[in-house]
C-alpha cells in the first residue's frame, strides 16, 4: 500500500520506533489503539459556478467513491488521521487534497473548469449525467457521432460563434467570431499546430476520430498556448487514462451517400490500476467526387489515412508519455476552379455552373493536394510541494504538395514545402490554497521551413527559420463564492531569418531598394536574392472575472490585449499563386497586429433550460487581411491582383444559445450569431465575414426504446449585405467589351435542413452498438456559401446521407 | 524522475540540432514560363513585306507590364502566312518553347479573332488527329481600316472544338494587338 501521508514523515525523523508504529498504524492499516469512528462529507462543485458535480470520483488510502446528483459523497469509519485526496471528474483537472482528520470532517471541493469556454464537445461522453447541461451533453454526443465522417471544422461549426472557411467541400478552417487562419490557434494533445499559416486552402491536419474531445477557449487561460490567438484556441484532446484495468476499443464504419464512399476507424485502449497505458487508433476514409443536387463536382474525392499511438505511465503523482500522430490525405481540387484567367472567373460567375462536368469518378486527378503530417510528443510531470510540474518536447514535420496543370509532360508538384518545427515547453501549476492557482510556463521553439526548388514554379512561401520564446503566467482566484477572478500576461519573442528571391522589378516597384537595401544579398538582374530578418517582441494580457448572480446565474466579463506576429504569407508572398489563379503580394513593412477584445457573457441555466448571451467587440489595431485592389495584365492573361493591407479594424457581434427541455424528453434548442466588421478609418465593411446564422432545433428521445433519438435541424444563413467592393471593369479582346469581374457580391441567403438520428444496442457478450443516421441538405436545395472561396465556380454539396454503425467494447 | 533527466538532456541535442548551415537556397529555374510572343506575318505577294507582332514580358507576374510592339500596317487584298515563336527568355539562353507545343499538340490549339477591322484567318498545322493547332496560318485582311487582332493561346481544350467560347482549358498566354490595315 502507498503511504503518503506527512505525519508518517515527521514521526520518523523523531523517533524511529514510534515512526513505524505510526507508518503501520496510522496510514496503512487502520487497526487497533485508533478511533476509527470518524466521518468525511465531500462535496464537490464547480469552481467556477457552484454547481454540484455528480460522478465525480474521490479515491484515498484505497478508498473510492463517486459523487451523487448534488455532489456530495461521504466516507465512514475513518481513522484520525491525514488522508489524501485525489478527486477527479471527467470534465475537470484532477485536483490532490490532504484533509486532517480529528472530528467528523466537511470538506467543499471545488473543480477547476476553463472560465471562458465557448463550449465544450465530448466525442466520447463516458458517464457523465450532469443535470447542468443534460441537454447540450446530448445534443453534443450525437453531432459527434454522426460527424465521424466528416472533418473538424464540420464539428466545430456546431458551436454557437464558430463558422468555416471553406474551398471546397473538404478544406474548411474554423472561423470563430469573424477571425480565423493564424487568429486561431488549434492545440492537438497540447501541441500547437503549426501549418495554419500556409493560407486559406489549408485545412486543420486533425483527424476527428482521434480526438475524444475539443473545447474552444478564451481568455486567460487561452495564454497558457498562445498569445497570438485572437480569434481564440481550439484544444483537441485525448481523453484521460483511467486508473483501473481495462481493454476498451470502438470500431466505427461510415458510408455517405454524396461522394459515395465511407470511412473505417478504430481504436483499442489497454489500461492498467498502477497507471500504464497505450491506445492505438487508425482512420481510412476514402470518397468519390461530391455533387450539388444539379451536377457532379468534378475531381472533388479524397482519400485520407491516420494513425495515432500513445502510451506512458499515469500516476498521481507523477507520469509521462508518449504520442504519434500521423495524419495524411490526399485530394482533388474542384477541376473547374483552376480558371487561369479573370475572363475565366467572369464567365464562371455568370454561368452559374462548373465549365468542366464529367461522370462520377473517384480517381483524384490534377490539380490535388497531398498532405502529409507527423507529430511527436514526449511529455512528463511530476508533483512537488510547489505544484505539478511538467516538460514537453514535441516535433512537427508538415508536408504540402500542390500539383498543377503543367505543360512539357511535367508531373512533379508545382509546390512542395517541407516545415518542420521542433519545441520544448516546461509548465508549473501551483496551487496557493483551495481559492487561487497559479500557471506558469516558458517555452522555446525552433522553425524551419524549406520549399523544394525541384518544383521549377517560383516559391509561394519562401525558406525560413524562426526562433520562438515565450513565458507565461496566469493567475485565478476565487473570493466567496460569487466572484473569480481570472489574469494573465505573455510574453513572445520571434526572430525570422529568411531568403528570398524577389522579382527585381517588384523589389524596386515597393520601394523595398531604399526601405531595406540591407536585406540584399545579391541583384541577379531578373531576381534580387534577399535576407530578410525580422524580430518580434510582442506582450498579451488578460483579466477576467465572473460574477455569481445566484445559483443559476453568472455573469462573465474579459478584456484581453493579443498580440500576433505577421506570418510569413503576409511578409513575403509575391506573385501569381496557381492554385488560387490570382496574384498575391505581401508586406515586408508589416508590424504586429495588436487586438483589443472586450467580451461579456451572460448565463442562466437550471434543470430545464439554458440561456447563453456572449457579446464583443474586437478592436484591432494594424489588422492584417488580403483583399483584390486591382488586376494585372501579364502575358498569360489578367488576374485579379490580391494584396495584404493592414488598417485598424473594428468588429463586434453577439452569439445566443438557448435550449430548453419540454416535458422529459422532448427538446428544443436556438442559436443565432451575428458579427460586422469594419475598417476604423472609413468603415468600410472587411471582406469574408460570416453572415447572420440562425439555427433552430427540435429533437425527441426515447431511452426505453433503444435510446433512440430523432432530432430535426434548420439552419437559416442570411445574405451578407455588408460587404467591400472589389470589382473590376476587365476588357474582354476576344469581344472588345468591357465587362465587370464581380468578385464581391455575396450569393443569397439559404435555408438548410437537416435530420439526425441514433440508436443504440447492448449485446449480450457486452459490446455497444450504435447507429447513426444524419442527413444534410435534406431539402437537396441548390446554394452558394459566401465563406467558400470556390463559390464563384461552384455550388455547395447536396442531399448527403451519411449512415454509421459503431461497435465499442 | 528519470524522465526529466533524459528531456535534460535532450536540450542541447535539440538546440545543436537547429545549429543548421546557412545556405542559401537555390535559385529556381523557372522553365515553363512563356515570356515572349512573336508572331511573324509574311506576305504572300510580296516577301520582303514582313510584318512582326510581339509581346514580351520579362519579369512573368512581376509588376511590369508586357511591352507589345506591331512593325506596321498590314495591306488589304492580299494574305500573309503567319507563324508563332514562343520563348522562355527567363532562362539564358531563351528557350524555345514552340518545340513543347508542337510535341503535345494534341493538348493545345491557338485561336485567332479580330475586331474593328475584318481579318480571315486559316490553320495551315493541324495535330495527330487533325485537329487544329495554329502555329502555322494564313492571315487575311478583308478591308483597310483600324482595329486589333487577339492570339490566344490554349492549353488543354476541349478537341474539336468551335471555337474560343467552347473550347474550355485553360489560357496559357493572350495578348490582343492594334493594327492597321491600309
Amino acid at each position: 500500500m502507498n503511504c503518503k501521508c506527512k505525519k508518517c514523515g515527521a514521526s520518523f525523523s523523531s523517533k524511529l520506533a514510534l515512526a513505524l508504529y505510526s507508518f503501520f498504524s496510522l496510514c496503512c492499516i487502520n487497526s487497533f489503539a485508533q478511533n476509527c469512528n470518524k466521518r468525511l462529507s465531500i462535496q464537490v462543485i464547480d469552481l467556477h459556478d457552484g454547481t454540484p458535480l455528480e460522478n465525480a470520483t474521490v479515491q484515498t488510502n484505497g478508498l473510492k467513491g463517486a459523487t451523487d446528483f448534488d455532489g456530495n459523497l461521504i466516507f465512514e469509519n475513518l481513522c484520525e488521521d491525514t488522508y489524501v485526496l485525489t478527486i477527479s471528474h471527467e470534465d475537470c483537472e484532477s485536483m490532490v487534497q490532504t484533509v486532517d482528520i480529528k472530528k467528523d470532517t466537511f470538506r467543499k471541493i471545488r473543480l477547476e473548469h476553463h472560465l471562458n469556454e465557448l463550449e465544450e464537445i465530448m466525442v466520447i461522453s463516458d458517464n457523465r449525467n450532469n443535470s447542468r447541461t443534460l441537454f447540450e451533453n446530448k445534443i453534443s454526443k450525437e453531432v459527434l457521432d454522426d460527424y465521424n465522417s466528416r472533418t473538424i471544422g464540420d464539428v466545430l461549426k456546431t458551436v454557437t460563434g464558430v463558422s468555416t472557411l471553406n474551398s471546397g467541400s473538404y478544406l474548411s478552417k474554423p472561423v470563430i467570431n469573424g477571425l480565423h487562419s493564424s487568429r486561431v490557434i488549434l492545440i492537438n494533445n497540447g501541441v500547437r499546430l503549426e501549418d495554419q499559416d500556409w493560407g486559406i486552402e489549408h485545412a486543420p491536419s486533425i483527424d476527428i476520430n482521434s480526438i475524444d474531445k475539443i473545447s474552444i477557449i478564451k481568455g486567460a487561460s487561452a495564454l497558457k498556448y498562445a498569445g497570438d490567438a485572437l480569434g481564440g484556441v481550439i484544444i483537441a484532446d485525448t481523453s484521460r487514462e483511467k486508473l483501473l484495468d481495462s481493454i476498451h476499443g470502438n470500431i466505427t464504419t461510415s458510408l455517405q451517400s454524396n461522394g459515395r464512399g465511407g470511412g473505417v476507424s478504430t481504436n483499442y485502449t489497454k489500461t492498467n490500476s498502477n497507471g500504464w497505458h497505450y491506445k492505438f487508433q487508425g482512420t481510412f476514409k476514402k470518397m468519390g467526387d461530391h455533387e450539388t443536387p444539379d451536377y457532379i463536382m468534378t475531381n472533388t474525392g479524397f482519400y485520407e489515412q491516420n494513425l495515432s499511438f500513445k502510451a506512458g505511465l499515469n500516476r498521481i503523482d507523477h507520469g509521462f508519455n508518449v504520442y504519434y500522430s500521423f495524419f495524411s490525405n490526399r485530394l482533388g481540387i474542384l477541376r473547374s476552379s483552376h480558371a487561369h484567367t479573370a475572363i475565366d472567373v467572369i464567365n464562371s460567375i455568370e454561368d452559374e455552373v462548373p465549365n468542366v462536368i464529367e461522370d462520377f469518378s473517384y480517381d483524384i486527378k490534377i490539380p490535388s493536394q497531398k498532405i502529409s503530417h507527423h507529430l511527436i510528443k514526449v511529455r512528463g510531470f511530476k508533483n512537488f510541494d510547489f505544484g505539478k510540474l511538467s516538460m514537453r518536447y514535441d516535433f512537427q514535420s508538415n508536408d504540402r504538395k500542390e500539383y498543377d496543370i503543367r505543360r512539357g509532360g511535367r508531373n512533379n508538384p508545382a509546390l512542395d514545402l517541407n516545415l518542420q518545427t521542433h519545441s520544448i515547453a516546461l509548465d508549473l501549476e501551483s496551487k496557493f490554497d483551495n481559492s487561487s492557482n497559479l500557471k506558469s510556463g516558458i517555452l522555446a521553439r525552433y522553425q524551419k521551413n524549406f520549399p523544394d526548388p525541384a518544383t521549377g514554379v517560383k516559391r509561394i512561401i519562401p525558406d525560413y527559420k524562426k526562433y520562438d520564446f515565450s513565458l507565461y503566467s496566469v493567475y485565478d482566484k476565487s473570493f466567496s463564492n460569487n466572484w473569480f477572478f481570472e489574469a494573465g500576461i505573455r510574453y513572445d519573442f520571434s526572430h525570422i531569418d529568411a531568403y528570398k528571391y524577389y522579382r527585381t522589378s517588384l523589389w524596386e516597384a515597393r520601394n523595398y531598394d531604399e526601405l531595406f537595401p540591407e536585406f540584399v544579398v545579391e541583384d541577379l538582374g531578373l531576381n534580387t536574392l534577399t535576407n530578410p530578418k525580422f524580430t518580434y517582441n510582442n506582450i498579451s494580457t488578460n483579466l477576467g472575472t465572473r460574477y455569481s448572480i445566484d445559483k443559476s446565474q453568472n455573469l462573465y466579463f474579459n478584456y484581453s490585449i493579443s498580440s500576433r506576429k505577421p506570418n510569413p504569407s503576409e511578409l513575403f508572398s509575391e506573385g501569381l499563386h496557381h492554385s488560387s489563379a490570382r496574384i498575391e503580394i505581401g508586406d515586408l513593412s508589416f508590424t504586429s497586429e495588436v487586438g483589443h477584445n472586450f467580451s461579456l457573457t451572460y448565463n442562466v441555466a437550471n434543470e430545464k433550460s439554458n440561456l447563453t448571451i456572449n457579446s464583443f467587440a474586437n478592436y484591432v489595431d494594424d489588422f492584417i487581411y488580403i483583399i483584390p485592389v486591382d488586376l494585372m495584365p501579364t502575358i498569360a492573361g489578367v488576374f485579379p491582383y490580391w494584396e495584404y493591407k493592414q488598417d485598424d479594424a473594428k468588429l463586434f457581434g453577439f452569439d445566443l444559445k438557448y435550449d430548453r427541455q419540454y416535458f422529459t424528453n422532448f427538446f428544443v434548442g436556438h442559436q443565432i450569431s451575428i458579427i460586422k466588421g469594419y475598417e476604423r478609418d472609413n468603415d468600410k465593411p472587411l471582406i469574408n465575414m460570416p453572415p447572420v446564422n440562425l439555427k433552430n432545433q427540435i429533437s425527441y428521445s426515447i431511452p426505453e426504446m433503444n435510446n433512440l433519438n430523432l432530432s430535426l435541424e434548420s439552419e437559416y444563413v442570411f445574405r451578407q449585405n455588408e460587404y467591400p467592393n472589389n470589382n473590376f471593369e476587365v476588357f474582354i479582346p476576344t469581344e472588345n467589351i468591357y465587362s465587370t469581374l464581380d468578385t464581391s457580391t455575396p450569393p443569397g441567403a439559404y435555408h438548410l435542413l437537416n435530420f439526425a438520428s441514433s440508436i443504440g444496442f447492448k449485446s449480450e457478450n457486452g459490446g455497444n452498438y450504435k447507429i447513426n443516421l444524419r442527413i444534410e441538405n435534406l431539402l437537396n436545395n441548390l446554394y452558394k456559401n459566401y465563406l467558400n472561396r470556390l463559390r464563384y465556380f461552384t455550388h455547395e454539396m447536396g442531399r448527403n446521407i451519411m449512415l454509421s454503425v459503431s461497435c465499442s467494447y | 524522475m528519470k524522465i526529466f533527466k533524459y528531456a535534460l538532456l535532450a536540450i542541447p541535442f535539440l538546440y545543436f540540432s537547429c545549429d543548421d548551415d546557412n545556405d542559401t537556397p537555390e535559385p529556381i529555374n523557372e522553365e515553363e514560363v512563356i515570356t515572349t510572343m512573336t508572331v511573324t506575318l509574311v506576305n504572300h505577294m510580296n516577301g520582303d513585306d514582313v510584318i512582326t507582332m510581339q509581346t514580351q514580358d520579362l519579369d512573368g507576374d512581376g509588376p511590369n507590364e508586357p511591352v507589345i510592339t506591331v512593325s506596321g500596317p498590314l495591306t488589304a487584298g492580299t494574305s500573309y502566312s503567319g507563324s508563332i515563336q514562343w520563348l522562355n527568355e527567363m532562362e539564358d539562353p531563351a528557350e524555345d518553347i514552340t518545340e513543347e507545343i508542337l510535341e503535345e499538340d494534341d493538348e493545345h490549339q491557338v485561336f485567332f479573332s479580330a475586331s474593328g477591322v475584318g481579318m480571315e484567318f486559316v490553320y495551315m498545322d493541324f495535330d495527330g488527329d487533325g485537329n487544329p493547332l495554329g502555329t502555322q496560318f494564313v492571315l487575311a485582311p478583308l478591308g483597310a481600316g483600324s482595329g486589333s487582332v487577339t492570339i490566344t493561346l490554349i492549353h488543354e481544350p476541349t478537341k474539336p472544338n468551335d471555337g474560343l467560347d467552347t473550347a474550355g482549358g485553360e489560357i496559357d498566354i493572350q495578348t490582343t494587338f492594334s493594327v492597321t490595315v491600309q
